[in-house]
Protein backbone atom coordinates (compact mmCIF):
# COMPACT_ATOMS: atom_id res chain seq x y z
CA UNK A 1 0.00 0.00 0.00
CA UNK A 2 1.27 3.46 -0.87
CA UNK A 3 0.13 6.84 0.40
CA UNK A 4 -1.13 7.84 -3.05
CA UNK A 5 -3.36 4.77 -3.36
CA UNK A 6 -7.08 5.37 -3.06
CA UNK A 7 -7.33 2.46 -0.61
CA UNK A 8 -4.92 4.20 1.79
CA UNK A 9 -7.28 7.14 2.08
CA UNK A 10 -10.37 4.95 2.24
CA UNK A 11 -8.88 3.05 5.18
CA UNK A 12 -8.01 6.27 6.98
CA UNK A 13 -11.07 8.38 6.13
CA UNK A 14 -13.47 7.49 9.00
CA UNK A 15 -11.02 8.11 11.86
CA UNK A 16 -9.45 11.12 10.16
CA UNK A 17 -12.88 12.69 9.82
CA UNK A 18 -13.85 11.88 13.41
CA UNK A 19 -10.57 13.05 14.95
CA UNK A 20 -10.59 16.25 12.89
CA UNK A 21 -14.15 17.23 13.80
CA UNK A 22 -14.03 16.09 17.41
CA UNK A 23 -10.52 17.01 18.52
CA UNK A 24 -8.54 19.08 15.98
CA UNK A 25 -11.17 21.64 14.93
CA UNK A 26 -12.51 22.23 18.48
CA UNK A 27 -8.94 22.59 19.78
CA UNK A 28 -8.00 25.19 17.13
CA UNK A 29 -11.32 27.01 17.48
CA UNK A 30 -10.91 26.90 21.25
CA UNK A 31 -7.51 28.57 21.12
CA UNK A 32 -8.92 31.25 18.82
CA UNK A 33 -12.02 31.83 20.99
CA UNK A 34 -9.85 32.21 24.09
CA UNK A 35 -8.60 35.51 22.63
CA UNK A 36 -12.11 36.89 22.09
CA UNK A 37 -15.30 37.70 24.01
CA UNK A 38 -17.06 34.67 22.52
CA UNK A 39 -20.37 33.84 24.24
CA UNK A 40 -21.06 30.48 22.63
CA UNK A 41 -22.98 32.01 19.74
CA UNK A 42 -21.22 35.18 18.57
CA UNK A 43 -17.47 35.30 18.27
CA UNK A 44 -17.50 38.79 19.77
CA UNK A 45 -14.45 40.97 19.54
CA UNK A 46 -10.77 40.18 19.69
CA UNK A 47 -9.32 41.04 23.11
CA UNK A 48 -5.81 39.62 22.85
CA UNK A 49 -4.48 38.16 26.07
CA UNK A 50 -7.11 39.79 28.31
CA UNK A 51 -8.74 36.47 29.31
CA UNK A 52 -5.35 35.02 30.15
CA UNK A 53 -4.38 38.03 32.24
CA UNK A 54 -7.69 37.79 34.11
CA UNK A 55 -7.35 34.14 34.96
CA UNK A 56 -4.06 34.65 36.74
CA UNK A 57 -5.86 37.09 39.05
CA UNK A 58 -8.84 34.80 39.50
CA UNK A 59 -8.59 33.51 43.09
CA UNK A 60 -11.14 30.75 42.58
CA UNK A 61 -9.26 29.39 39.56
CA UNK A 62 -5.90 29.58 41.33
CA UNK A 63 -7.36 27.86 44.40
CA UNK A 64 -8.73 25.03 42.28
CA UNK A 65 -5.36 24.68 40.56
CA UNK A 66 -3.57 24.48 43.90
CA UNK A 67 -6.13 22.05 45.31
CA UNK A 68 -5.75 19.83 42.23
CA UNK A 69 -1.96 19.91 42.52
CA UNK A 70 -2.00 18.93 46.19
CA UNK A 71 -4.53 16.21 45.50
CA UNK A 72 -2.49 14.82 42.60
CA UNK A 73 0.80 14.70 44.50
CA UNK A 74 -0.69 12.93 47.53
CA UNK A 75 -2.78 10.55 45.39
CA UNK A 76 0.02 9.62 42.99
CA UNK A 77 2.30 8.66 45.88
CA UNK A 78 -0.40 6.70 47.74
CA UNK A 79 -1.76 4.95 44.65
CA UNK A 80 1.70 3.81 43.56
CA UNK A 81 2.77 2.66 47.02
CA UNK A 82 -0.48 0.75 47.58
CA UNK A 83 -0.57 -0.56 44.00
CA UNK A 84 2.99 -1.89 44.15
CA UNK A 85 2.38 -3.41 47.61
CA UNK A 86 -0.73 -5.18 46.36
CA UNK A 87 1.18 -6.43 43.32
CA UNK A 88 3.99 -7.81 45.51
CA UNK A 89 1.38 -9.44 47.75
CA UNK A 90 -0.53 -11.23 44.99
CA UNK A 91 2.59 -12.32 43.10
CA UNK A 92 3.99 -13.80 46.33
CA UNK A 93 3.21 -17.26 47.60
CA UNK A 94 -0.51 -16.83 48.25
CA UNK A 95 -3.14 -19.32 47.19
CA UNK A 96 -5.96 -16.83 46.87
CA UNK A 97 -3.93 -14.75 44.39
CA UNK A 98 -6.51 -14.85 41.59
CA UNK A 99 -9.38 -13.96 43.86
CA UNK A 100 -7.40 -11.08 45.36
CA UNK A 101 -6.50 -9.63 41.94
CA UNK A 102 -10.13 -9.75 40.87
CA UNK A 103 -11.21 -8.03 44.08
CA UNK A 104 -8.65 -5.23 44.09
CA UNK A 105 -9.30 -4.43 40.44
CA UNK A 106 -13.09 -4.36 40.71
CA UNK A 107 -13.69 -0.66 41.51
CA UNK A 108 -12.10 0.32 38.16
CA UNK A 109 -14.94 -1.18 36.19
CA UNK A 110 -17.53 0.96 37.91
CA UNK A 111 -17.72 4.58 36.85
CA UNK A 112 -16.24 7.33 38.98
CA UNK A 113 -19.62 9.00 39.36
CA UNK A 114 -21.18 5.90 40.93
CA UNK A 115 -18.15 5.25 43.16
CA UNK A 116 -18.33 8.84 44.38
CA UNK A 117 -21.97 8.42 45.42
CA UNK A 118 -21.21 5.17 47.26
CA UNK A 119 -18.41 6.84 49.20
CA UNK A 120 -20.53 9.90 49.89
CA UNK A 121 -22.88 7.55 51.73
CA UNK A 122 -19.99 5.97 53.62
CA UNK A 123 -18.36 9.24 54.64
CA UNK A 124 -21.58 10.93 55.66
CA UNK A 125 -23.75 8.15 57.06
CA UNK A 126 -21.50 5.21 57.94
CA UNK A 127 -18.69 7.32 59.40
CA UNK A 128 -21.21 9.18 61.52
CA UNK A 129 -22.75 6.04 62.95
CA UNK A 130 -19.37 4.38 63.54
CA UNK A 131 -18.19 7.57 65.22
CA UNK A 132 -21.21 7.45 67.50
CA UNK A 133 -20.55 3.85 68.49
CA UNK A 134 -16.85 4.24 69.23
CA UNK A 135 -17.24 7.80 70.50
CA UNK A 136 -14.99 9.54 67.98
CA UNK A 137 -16.31 12.97 67.14
CA UNK A 138 -13.82 13.42 64.33
CA UNK A 139 -15.87 11.03 62.23
CA UNK A 140 -18.94 13.32 62.26
CA UNK A 141 -19.61 15.70 59.41
CA UNK A 142 -17.14 14.26 56.92
CA UNK A 143 -17.00 16.09 53.59
CA UNK A 144 -18.35 19.19 55.30
CA UNK A 145 -14.89 20.70 55.74
CA UNK A 146 -12.19 21.38 53.17
CA UNK A 147 -9.77 19.07 54.93
CA UNK A 148 -12.05 16.03 55.22
CA UNK A 149 -13.24 16.66 51.67
CA UNK A 150 -9.64 16.53 50.48
CA UNK A 151 -8.92 13.27 52.29
CA UNK A 152 -12.26 11.88 51.19
CA UNK A 153 -11.23 12.40 47.57
CA UNK A 154 -7.79 10.92 48.23
CA UNK A 155 -9.26 7.81 49.88
CA UNK A 156 -11.79 7.32 47.08
CA UNK A 157 -9.18 7.71 44.37
CA UNK A 158 -6.59 5.46 46.07
CA UNK A 159 -9.15 2.74 46.70
CA UNK A 160 -10.27 2.90 43.07
CA UNK A 161 -6.98 3.21 41.22
CA UNK A 162 -4.59 1.10 43.30
CA UNK A 163 -6.01 -2.05 41.71
CA UNK A 164 -5.43 -0.69 38.21
CA UNK A 165 -1.83 0.19 39.01
CA UNK A 166 -1.43 -3.21 40.68
CA UNK A 167 -2.26 -4.90 37.36
CA UNK A 168 0.50 -2.92 35.62
CA UNK A 169 3.10 -3.77 38.26
CA UNK A 170 2.04 -7.43 38.13
CA UNK A 171 2.76 -7.52 34.39
CA UNK A 172 6.34 -6.39 35.01
CA UNK A 173 6.86 -8.51 38.13
CA UNK A 174 5.75 -11.65 36.30
CA UNK A 175 7.93 -10.84 33.32
CA UNK A 176 10.95 -10.66 35.61
CA UNK A 177 13.53 -13.44 35.14
CA UNK A 178 13.10 -15.90 38.04
CA UNK A 179 16.80 -16.88 38.02
CA UNK A 180 17.78 -13.43 39.27
CA UNK A 181 15.60 -13.72 42.35
CA UNK A 182 16.69 -17.27 43.05
CA UNK A 183 20.34 -16.35 42.67
CA UNK A 184 20.02 -13.46 45.11
CA UNK A 185 18.18 -15.71 47.56
CA UNK A 186 21.00 -18.28 47.42
CA UNK A 187 23.51 -15.48 47.91
CA UNK A 188 21.73 -14.72 51.16
CA UNK A 189 19.99 -11.44 50.35
CA UNK A 190 17.24 -10.42 52.78
CA UNK A 191 13.72 -9.85 51.40
CA UNK A 192 14.31 -6.11 51.68
CA UNK A 193 17.64 -6.31 49.85
CA UNK A 194 16.07 -8.46 47.14
CA UNK A 195 13.36 -5.86 46.67
CA UNK A 196 15.72 -2.89 46.72
CA UNK A 197 18.47 -4.25 44.46
CA UNK A 198 16.75 -6.80 42.22
CA UNK A 199 13.00 -6.22 41.98
CA UNK A 200 12.90 -2.45 42.11
CA UNK A 201 15.27 -1.70 39.20
CA UNK A 202 13.42 -4.26 37.08
CA UNK A 203 9.99 -2.74 37.68
CA UNK A 204 11.21 0.82 37.05
CA UNK A 205 9.59 0.92 33.57
CA UNK A 206 6.26 0.02 35.19
CA UNK A 207 6.73 3.07 37.37
CA UNK A 208 6.93 5.30 34.26
CA UNK A 209 3.66 3.94 32.91
CA UNK A 210 1.77 3.96 36.21
CA UNK A 211 2.97 7.40 37.15
CA UNK A 212 1.84 8.74 33.79
CA UNK A 213 -1.59 7.17 34.23
CA UNK A 214 -2.07 8.24 37.85
CA UNK A 215 -0.86 11.79 37.23
CA UNK A 216 -3.05 12.41 34.22
CA UNK A 217 -6.06 10.72 35.82
CA UNK A 218 -5.82 12.61 39.09
CA UNK A 219 -5.14 15.93 37.41
CA UNK A 220 -8.12 15.60 35.08
CA UNK A 221 -10.47 14.25 37.75
CA UNK A 222 -14.10 15.32 37.33
CA UNK A 223 -16.73 12.62 37.96
CA UNK A 224 -15.55 11.63 41.43
CA UNK A 225 -15.18 15.27 42.39
CA UNK A 226 -18.73 16.00 41.24
CA UNK A 227 -20.43 13.09 42.99
CA UNK A 228 -18.42 13.05 46.22
CA UNK A 229 -18.26 16.71 47.24
CA UNK A 230 -19.60 18.65 44.24
CA UNK A 231 -16.84 21.12 45.04
CA UNK A 232 -18.24 22.01 48.46
CA UNK A 233 -18.07 23.41 51.05
CA UNK A 234 -17.93 26.86 49.39
CA UNK A 235 -16.08 25.61 46.29
CA UNK A 236 -13.09 24.71 48.45
CA UNK A 237 -12.77 21.16 47.04
CA UNK A 238 -13.36 22.24 43.47
CA UNK A 239 -10.77 20.84 41.08
CA UNK A 240 -9.69 22.48 37.81
CA UNK A 241 -11.89 20.36 35.54
CA UNK A 242 -14.98 21.28 37.53
CA UNK A 243 -14.00 24.94 37.82
CA UNK A 244 -13.72 25.20 34.04
CA UNK A 245 -17.07 23.50 33.57
CA UNK A 246 -18.77 25.88 36.00
CA UNK A 247 -17.17 28.97 34.47
CA UNK A 248 -18.58 27.97 31.10
CA UNK A 249 -21.98 26.52 31.82
CA UNK A 250 -22.97 28.04 35.17
CA UNK A 251 -21.58 31.56 34.60
CA UNK A 252 -21.87 31.55 30.80
CA UNK A 253 -18.37 32.98 30.45
CA UNK A 254 -17.45 30.86 27.43
CA UNK A 255 -14.36 32.64 26.12
CA UNK A 256 -12.95 33.03 29.62
CA UNK A 257 -13.59 29.35 30.43
CA UNK A 258 -11.91 28.43 27.16
CA UNK A 259 -8.79 30.39 28.11
CA UNK A 260 -8.68 28.37 31.34
CA UNK A 261 -9.14 25.20 29.29
CA UNK A 262 -6.15 26.13 27.09
CA UNK A 263 -4.00 26.73 30.18
CA UNK A 264 -5.25 23.40 31.53
CA UNK A 265 -4.12 21.68 28.33
CA UNK A 266 -0.68 23.29 28.53
CA UNK A 267 -0.27 22.16 32.15
CA UNK A 268 -1.42 18.59 31.47
CA UNK A 269 0.81 18.28 28.38
CA UNK A 270 3.82 19.70 30.26
CA UNK A 271 3.35 17.39 33.23
CA UNK A 272 3.03 14.38 30.95
CA UNK A 273 6.07 15.19 28.82
CA UNK A 274 8.35 16.19 31.71
CA UNK A 275 7.32 13.14 33.72
CA UNK A 276 7.94 10.66 30.92
CA UNK A 277 11.22 12.36 30.05
CA UNK A 278 12.52 12.26 33.64
CA UNK A 279 11.46 8.68 34.24
CA UNK A 280 12.92 7.49 30.94
CA UNK A 281 16.23 9.07 31.80
CA UNK A 282 16.22 7.34 35.15
CA UNK A 283 15.51 3.98 33.56
CA UNK A 284 18.59 4.22 31.37
CA UNK A 285 20.80 4.94 34.38
CA UNK A 286 19.63 1.73 36.01
CA UNK B 1 9.45 -20.73 58.86
CA UNK B 2 8.59 -20.27 55.24
CA UNK B 3 5.14 -21.79 55.70
CA UNK B 4 4.28 -19.44 58.55
CA UNK B 5 5.19 -16.48 56.37
CA UNK B 6 2.78 -17.68 53.69
CA UNK B 7 -0.11 -17.96 56.11
CA UNK B 8 0.53 -14.43 57.28
CA UNK B 9 0.45 -13.16 53.69
CA UNK B 10 -2.70 -15.11 53.02
CA UNK B 11 -4.47 -13.60 56.02
CA UNK B 12 -3.24 -10.12 55.19
CA UNK B 13 -4.52 -10.51 51.63
CA UNK B 14 -7.94 -11.67 52.72
CA UNK B 15 -8.25 -8.86 55.27
CA UNK B 16 -7.38 -6.34 52.58
CA UNK B 17 -9.91 -7.93 50.24
CA UNK B 18 -12.61 -7.55 52.89
CA UNK B 19 -11.60 -3.92 53.36
CA UNK B 20 -11.75 -3.43 49.58
CA UNK B 21 -15.23 -4.90 49.36
CA UNK B 22 -16.60 -3.09 52.41
CA UNK B 23 -18.03 -0.15 50.39
CA UNK B 24 -20.01 -2.59 48.25
CA UNK B 25 -21.21 -4.48 51.31
CA UNK B 26 -22.39 -1.25 52.92
CA UNK B 27 -24.15 -0.17 49.74
CA UNK B 28 -25.82 -3.55 49.40
CA UNK B 29 -27.12 -4.09 52.93
CA UNK B 30 -28.38 -0.55 53.32
CA UNK B 31 -30.22 -0.68 50.00
CA UNK B 32 -32.70 -3.07 51.65
CA UNK B 33 -33.35 -0.91 54.70
CA UNK B 34 -35.99 1.71 55.31
CA UNK B 35 -35.05 5.35 55.72
CA UNK B 36 -35.48 4.98 59.47
CA UNK B 37 -33.39 1.83 59.70
CA UNK B 38 -30.48 3.50 57.89
CA UNK B 39 -30.68 6.33 60.39
CA UNK B 40 -30.44 3.85 63.29
CA UNK B 41 -27.71 1.53 62.03
CA UNK B 42 -25.63 1.41 58.85
CA UNK B 43 -23.45 -1.61 59.61
CA UNK B 44 -25.70 -4.60 60.33
CA UNK B 45 -27.65 -6.48 57.67
CA UNK B 46 -31.30 -5.36 57.40
CA UNK B 47 -33.92 -6.84 59.73
CA UNK B 48 -36.00 -8.00 56.83
CA UNK B 49 -34.86 -8.05 53.23
CA UNK B 50 -37.55 -5.95 51.57
CA UNK B 51 -37.42 -5.21 47.84
CA UNK B 52 -39.55 -2.07 48.12
CA UNK B 53 -36.61 0.28 47.51
CA UNK B 54 -35.66 -1.66 44.41
CA UNK B 55 -39.15 -1.56 42.96
CA UNK B 56 -39.30 2.22 43.39
CA UNK B 57 -35.74 2.79 42.11
CA UNK B 58 -36.33 0.50 39.12
CA UNK B 59 -39.32 2.57 38.06
CA UNK B 60 -37.81 5.96 38.82
CA UNK B 61 -34.68 5.13 36.86
CA UNK B 62 -36.75 3.70 33.98
CA UNK B 63 -34.12 1.01 34.36
CA UNK B 64 -34.72 -1.22 31.33
CA UNK B 65 -34.76 1.76 28.95
CA UNK B 66 -31.66 3.29 30.58
CA UNK B 67 -29.79 0.00 30.47
CA UNK B 68 -30.75 -0.43 26.82
CA UNK B 69 -29.49 3.11 26.02
CA UNK B 70 -26.14 2.42 27.66
CA UNK B 71 -25.80 -0.91 25.86
CA UNK B 72 -26.76 0.57 22.50
CA UNK B 73 -24.32 3.46 22.68
CA UNK B 74 -21.45 1.39 24.07
CA UNK B 75 -21.81 -1.52 21.64
CA UNK B 76 -22.16 0.61 18.49
CA UNK B 77 -19.31 2.93 19.50
CA UNK B 78 -16.92 0.12 20.38
CA UNK B 79 -17.67 -1.88 17.22
CA UNK B 80 -17.09 1.19 15.04
CA UNK B 81 -13.92 2.14 16.94
CA UNK B 82 -12.55 -1.38 16.38
CA UNK B 83 -13.34 -1.46 12.65
CA UNK B 84 -12.17 2.05 11.82
CA UNK B 85 -9.07 2.10 14.06
CA UNK B 86 -7.86 -1.28 12.84
CA UNK B 87 -8.27 -0.12 9.23
CA UNK B 88 -6.48 3.16 9.85
CA UNK B 89 -3.65 1.48 11.74
CA UNK B 90 -3.29 -1.01 8.90
CA UNK B 91 -2.90 1.75 6.32
CA UNK B 92 -0.42 3.60 8.52
CA UNK B 93 1.68 0.52 9.21
CA UNK B 94 1.74 -0.75 5.61
CA UNK B 95 2.36 2.51 3.75
CA UNK B 96 5.58 3.66 5.35
CA UNK B 97 6.20 7.29 4.51
CA UNK B 98 6.64 10.69 6.10
CA UNK B 99 2.92 11.30 5.77
CA UNK B 100 2.09 8.11 7.67
CA UNK B 101 4.51 9.03 10.43
CA UNK B 102 3.02 12.51 10.77
CA UNK B 103 -0.54 11.15 10.84
CA UNK B 104 0.39 8.48 13.38
CA UNK B 105 1.97 11.03 15.70
CA UNK B 106 -1.02 13.33 15.32
CA UNK B 107 -3.29 10.53 16.49
CA UNK B 108 -1.03 9.71 19.41
CA UNK B 109 -0.52 13.35 20.40
CA UNK B 110 -4.30 13.81 20.57
CA UNK B 111 -4.18 11.60 23.68
CA UNK B 112 -2.51 14.45 25.55
CA UNK B 113 -5.47 16.79 25.08
CA UNK B 114 -7.73 16.77 28.13
CA UNK B 115 -11.42 16.61 27.29
CA UNK B 116 -12.12 19.92 29.05
CA UNK B 117 -9.89 21.72 26.56
CA UNK B 118 -12.08 20.88 23.58
CA UNK B 119 -15.39 20.48 25.40
CA UNK B 120 -16.89 23.95 24.95
CA UNK B 121 -16.21 24.47 21.21
CA UNK B 122 -17.13 20.83 20.54
CA UNK B 123 -20.57 21.24 22.06
CA UNK B 124 -21.26 24.59 20.38
CA UNK B 125 -20.13 23.37 16.93
CA UNK B 126 -22.09 20.12 17.12
CA UNK B 127 -25.04 22.09 18.47
CA UNK B 128 -25.06 24.29 15.36
CA UNK B 129 -25.37 21.22 13.14
CA UNK B 130 -28.14 19.66 15.29
CA UNK B 131 -25.80 16.83 16.20
CA UNK B 132 -26.35 16.84 19.96
CA UNK B 133 -27.97 13.41 20.00
CA UNK B 134 -27.03 9.74 20.20
CA UNK B 135 -25.62 9.67 16.67
CA UNK B 136 -23.41 12.65 17.46
CA UNK B 137 -22.32 11.04 20.72
CA UNK B 138 -21.23 7.85 18.95
CA UNK B 139 -19.31 9.90 16.38
CA UNK B 140 -17.54 11.74 19.21
CA UNK B 141 -16.62 8.46 20.89
CA UNK B 142 -14.96 7.34 17.64
CA UNK B 143 -12.89 10.53 17.62
CA UNK B 144 -11.86 10.26 21.27
CA UNK B 145 -11.38 6.49 21.23
CA UNK B 146 -9.36 6.32 18.01
CA UNK B 147 -6.02 7.51 19.44
CA UNK B 148 -5.29 4.74 21.92
CA UNK B 149 -6.88 2.11 19.66
CA UNK B 150 -4.76 3.07 16.65
CA UNK B 151 -1.68 3.15 18.87
CA UNK B 152 -2.33 -0.41 20.07
CA UNK B 153 -3.26 -1.77 16.64
CA UNK B 154 -0.24 -0.10 15.05
CA UNK B 155 2.12 -1.84 17.46
CA UNK B 156 0.54 -5.22 16.77
CA UNK B 157 0.50 -4.72 13.00
CA UNK B 158 4.19 -3.92 12.85
CA UNK B 159 4.82 -7.44 14.14
CA UNK B 160 2.83 -9.09 11.34
CA UNK B 161 5.15 -9.81 8.39
CA UNK B 162 4.32 -8.05 5.14
CA UNK B 163 5.04 -11.24 3.22
CA UNK B 164 1.63 -12.39 4.39
CA UNK B 165 -0.03 -9.43 2.64
CA UNK B 166 2.07 -10.01 -0.46
CA UNK B 167 1.23 -13.72 -0.66
CA UNK B 168 -2.48 -12.92 -0.46
CA UNK B 169 -2.15 -10.19 -3.08
CA UNK B 170 -0.44 -12.60 -5.46
CA UNK B 171 -3.35 -15.00 -4.93
CA UNK B 172 -5.58 -12.23 -6.29
CA UNK B 173 -7.00 -10.60 -3.15
CA UNK B 174 -7.55 -6.85 -3.10
CA UNK B 175 -6.62 -4.57 -0.19
CA UNK B 176 -9.92 -4.94 1.60
CA UNK B 177 -9.91 -8.71 1.26
CA UNK B 178 -6.32 -8.95 2.50
CA UNK B 179 -7.23 -6.86 5.51
CA UNK B 180 -10.53 -8.52 6.41
CA UNK B 181 -9.73 -12.15 5.67
CA UNK B 182 -6.03 -12.39 6.50
CA UNK B 183 -4.93 -9.59 8.82
CA UNK B 184 -7.96 -8.76 10.97
CA UNK B 185 -8.37 -12.35 12.27
CA UNK B 186 -4.70 -12.36 13.34
CA UNK B 187 -5.34 -9.17 15.31
CA UNK B 188 -7.91 -10.86 17.54
CA UNK B 189 -5.93 -10.68 20.82
CA UNK B 190 -5.32 -6.95 20.44
CA UNK B 191 -8.94 -6.45 19.37
CA UNK B 192 -10.03 -7.92 22.71
CA UNK B 193 -7.76 -5.43 24.50
CA UNK B 194 -9.03 -2.50 22.44
CA UNK B 195 -12.63 -3.57 23.03
CA UNK B 196 -12.23 -3.89 26.79
CA UNK B 197 -10.43 -0.57 27.27
CA UNK B 198 -13.07 1.25 25.23
CA UNK B 199 -16.02 -0.53 26.86
CA UNK B 200 -14.84 0.50 30.32
CA UNK B 201 -14.57 4.22 29.62
CA UNK B 202 -17.55 4.59 27.31
CA UNK B 203 -19.89 2.63 29.58
CA UNK B 204 -18.88 4.77 32.56
CA UNK B 205 -18.55 8.13 30.83
CA UNK B 206 -20.65 10.84 32.39
CA UNK B 207 -19.47 14.27 31.23
CA UNK B 208 -19.81 13.83 27.47
CA UNK B 209 -23.34 12.33 27.51
CA UNK B 210 -24.37 15.02 30.00
CA UNK B 211 -23.44 17.65 27.41
CA UNK B 212 -24.75 15.84 24.33
CA UNK B 213 -27.90 13.93 25.34
CA UNK B 214 -30.81 16.26 25.94
CA UNK B 215 -33.86 14.18 25.14
CA UNK B 216 -35.60 12.43 28.05
CA UNK B 217 -35.64 8.69 27.53
CA UNK B 218 -32.25 8.41 25.85
CA UNK B 219 -30.08 8.86 28.96
CA UNK B 220 -27.31 6.40 29.79
CA UNK B 221 -26.87 4.88 33.26
CA UNK B 222 -24.38 7.42 34.70
CA UNK B 223 -26.47 10.29 33.38
CA UNK B 224 -29.70 8.97 34.87
CA UNK B 225 -27.87 8.24 38.13
CA UNK B 226 -27.05 11.91 38.44
CA UNK B 227 -30.63 13.10 37.85
CA UNK B 228 -31.81 10.46 40.25
CA UNK B 229 -29.44 11.73 42.92
CA UNK B 230 -30.48 15.33 42.47
CA UNK B 231 -33.98 14.33 43.47
CA UNK B 232 -33.03 11.85 46.18
CA UNK B 233 -30.09 13.42 47.97
CA UNK B 234 -31.69 12.82 51.33
CA UNK B 235 -33.38 9.53 50.40
CA UNK B 236 -30.41 7.21 50.78
CA UNK B 237 -32.48 4.01 50.86
CA UNK B 238 -33.73 4.62 47.31
CA UNK B 239 -30.43 6.01 46.09
CA UNK B 240 -28.50 2.95 47.27
CA UNK B 241 -30.97 0.60 45.59
CA UNK B 242 -30.44 2.62 42.38
CA UNK B 243 -26.66 2.39 42.70
CA UNK B 244 -26.84 -1.36 43.25
CA UNK B 245 -29.02 -1.72 40.14
CA UNK B 246 -26.52 0.31 38.13
CA UNK B 247 -23.63 -1.89 39.24
CA UNK B 248 -25.27 -5.28 38.61
CA UNK B 249 -24.65 -5.33 34.81
CA UNK B 250 -20.97 -4.51 35.37
CA UNK B 251 -20.57 -7.26 37.96
CA UNK B 252 -22.13 -9.78 35.56
CA UNK B 253 -19.77 -8.65 32.78
CA UNK B 254 -16.79 -8.88 35.15
CA UNK B 255 -17.83 -12.34 36.32
CA UNK B 256 -17.76 -13.72 32.78
CA UNK B 257 -14.80 -11.85 31.35
CA UNK B 258 -12.50 -11.18 34.30
CA UNK B 259 -9.49 -12.90 32.75
CA UNK B 260 -9.75 -10.99 29.50
CA UNK B 261 -10.44 -7.72 31.32
CA UNK B 262 -7.38 -7.87 33.57
CA UNK B 263 -5.21 -9.10 30.71
CA UNK B 264 -6.58 -6.41 28.40
CA UNK B 265 -5.86 -3.64 30.88
CA UNK B 266 -2.32 -4.85 31.51
CA UNK B 267 -1.58 -5.30 27.78
CA UNK B 268 -2.98 -1.85 27.06
CA UNK B 269 -0.74 -0.23 29.65
CA UNK B 270 2.41 -2.20 28.94
CA UNK B 271 2.52 -1.83 25.16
Amino acid sequence: MRTKDLSYWLFLAPVLLALTLVVVVPMLLGVYYSFTTWNGIDTGEFVGFQNYIDLFKDQRFLDSLWFTTKFSIVSVILINVIGLSLALLVTGRVRSSKLLRTTFFMPNLIGGLILGFIWQFIFIKVFASVGEIIGMEGLQGWLSTTNTGFWGLVILMSWQMAGYIMVIYIAYLEGMPKELLEASEIDGASPFQRFRYVVFPLVAPAFTVSMFLTLSNTFKLYDQNLSLTAGGPYNSTEMVAMEIFKTAFAQNAFAYAQAKAVIFFVIVALIALVQVYLNKRKEVEM
Amino acid sequence: MKKKWNVKLEVLGLLLAILWLAPFYLMFVNSFKSKKEIFMDTISPPENWSFDNYITAFEELDFMQTLFNSLLITVISVVLIIIFSAMAAYALSRAKSKLSTVLFFTFVAAMLIPFQSVMIPLVTVFGKFEMLNRGGLIFMYIGFGASLSIFLYHGALNNIPRSLDEAATIDGANRFQVFWYIIFPILKPITVTVAILNIIWIWNDYLLPSLVINTPGSETIPLKMFFFFGEYTKQWHLALAGLTLAIIPVIIFYFFAQREIIKGVSDGAVK
